[in-house]
């Protein structure tokens, strides 16, 4: 590993819903081209952690750097403007379990809308470029199709290609192939690990774990809020050192362990 | 036993039809208004400032509760004692219409605001769009769509609201039918004329719009 600075920076991060704790003292950092993986139990906070890094939820408390974007959150600090939340978002893609595309507009539409009028960029530029991402992920000749007509794989898809247009310096996964039929879950794990392969900074919710095992290079565990375990991927989750991974593990594995 | 005989409604022909022309502008221009109230409104009550959730719920709530009626007098005679603001009757008339047509879209604009997915908003803050933006090219255009037969309907009641504004002396199609069954001494017989005539702009209005909310339904 090389010294220079991670590209994401988190430290001493904190999350309360009303009285509920969801995030305590959360210390992560990804370097430039790394893969996380946040793996844990649903209700462990991986979620919210991954909304906290892009700020679809605003922290408590704690430090938040993307790339030279930083912000820091505590009760004596000024809750940042609408518009600087907006341009720190430029720097992040996020990919939802649900797809979340916009129905109203073609697969085309869906993917030029944010760098035409976040961007500026002019609508001959802005076609090229969601067209060459749209190659990327295979889809495109869907373009002009509408959202609904395609599958769930598809969207998904799509919804990669449309993050992407943006240039994101990181990209975030939250549980994207959760909502797929099995049979369709692989061409998007494929889409992602193409991109994982480009260097881009990448992380994963996921229940994927064989994919995070292959793809990832470190994992993070989380459990009730706090990071239990930490490592490279294929240590943490061939040979867990904590109880609670080992017991998160037991539910996957089925034999598949290397002993 | 009483004999009907429409046919002395033909000399008031120009003059019941100058009263309807008066009734569609009076819709269409109180529409307008009301819609650009009844979205200010509905932006008020989303808003996460308690004053215009306020102000903008006071609004509502008043003229919703209160008869049109009361509204257009209050509007003409005691806005102008209060507020030394002269109006002429139809000003007065747009603008109590507009605000009470306005107070009902509001509840339907937000309506059809929060019915829209939050995952939506959310991936359009995801891509770096300002919460403005985002209401504007993903919310909104998706929210317009599905309400559309709430509104069309609420523009339908706007319609026959207009009816009210002959208190004041505007010359619509119920204030010229007046002048024509007074005139005519045949009120039976003007008034059915009438009421036909709001009829056949009224029903086909309501087929369409019962039309599209069936497709609607076909297309979630």
């Amino acid at each position: 590993m090389t010294a220079k600075t991670p590209m994401i920076e988190i430290s001493r991060l904190r999350k309360c819903f009303g009285q509920l704790e969801v995030l305590k003292d959360i210390n992560l950092q990804v370097e430039q081209g790394g893969v996380v993986a946040l793996l844990g139990p649903s209700g462990s906070g991986k979620s919210t952690l991954l909304r906290c890094i892009n700020l679809l939820v605003t922290p408590d408390d704690g430090t938040i750097r993307v790339g030279e974007a930083s912000f820091q959150f505590g009760k004596s600090v000024q809750q940042p403007k609408t518009r600087s939340l907006a341009a720190f978002r430029t720097r992040t893609g996020m990919v939802f379990q649900s797809f979340n595309l916009f129905p109203h507009m073609s697969v085309l539409g869906n993917v030029i809308e944010a760098p035409i009028h976040v961007k500026g960029l002019d609508r001959k530029t802005a076609t090229d470029q969601a067209m060459a991402q749209l190659e990327k992920v295979g889809l495109a000749d869907r373009a002009s199709q509408m959202p609904d007509t395609l599958s769930g794989g598809q969207k998904q898809r799509v919804a990669i290609a449309r993050a992407l247009a943006m240039e994101p310096e990181v990209m975030l996964f939250d549980e994207v192939t959760s909502a797929l039929d099995p049979e369709l879950v692989g061409e998007v794990l494929q889409a992602m690990q193409k991109l994982a392969a480009d260097g881009m900074t990448m992380v994963i919710v996921t229940h994927e774990i064989t994919f995070a095992r292959d793809v990832a290079d470190r994992v993070v565990f989380m459990r009730d809020g706090y990071v239990v375990e930490e490592g490279p991927a294929r240590e943490v989750i061939d040979t867990p050192r904590m109880d609670a991974t080992k017991t998160f593990l037991s539910h996957f594995h089925k034999g598949a362990s290397p002993r | 036993m009483y004999e009907w005989d429409f046919s002395i409604l033909w000399g008031y022909r120009w003059l019941l039809l100058q009263g309807l022309g008066v009734t569609v502008a009076f819709t269409a221009a109180t529409v307008v208004g009301g819609l650009a109230i009844g979205m200010t409104a509905a932006i008020c009550l989303l808003s996460r400032f308690r004053i215009l959730r306020g102000f903008a719920l006071g609004f509502i709530e008043v003229f919703r509760c209160t008869p049109v009626l009361v509204q257009l007098i209050w509007c003409y005679y005691a806005l102008p004692m209060i507020a030394g603001i002269e109006m002429t009757p139809i000003t007065a008339s747009l603008l109590a219409l507009s605000c009470y047509g306005g107070s009902f879209y509001a509840e339907i604009i937000r309506g059809g605001i929060v019915s829209i997915d939050p995952g939506q908003s959310e991936a359009a803050s995801a891509l770096g769009m300002t919460p403005a933006l985002a209401m504007r090219r993903i919310i909104l255009p998706q929210a317009l769509r599905r309400m559309l037969p709430a509104l069309m309907n609420q523009s339908i009641l706007q319609f026959k609201n207009t009816s009210l504004v002959s208190v004041l002396a505007v010359p619509d199609l119920v204030y010229q039918g007046q002048i024509a069954a007074h005139d005519s001494f045949r009120p039976l017989e003007t008034y059915s004329a009438v009421a036909v005539a709001y009829f056949m702009i009224l029903f086909p209005l309501t087929l369409y719009v019962r039309r599209r909310e069936r497709r609607l339904g076909e297309a979630r």
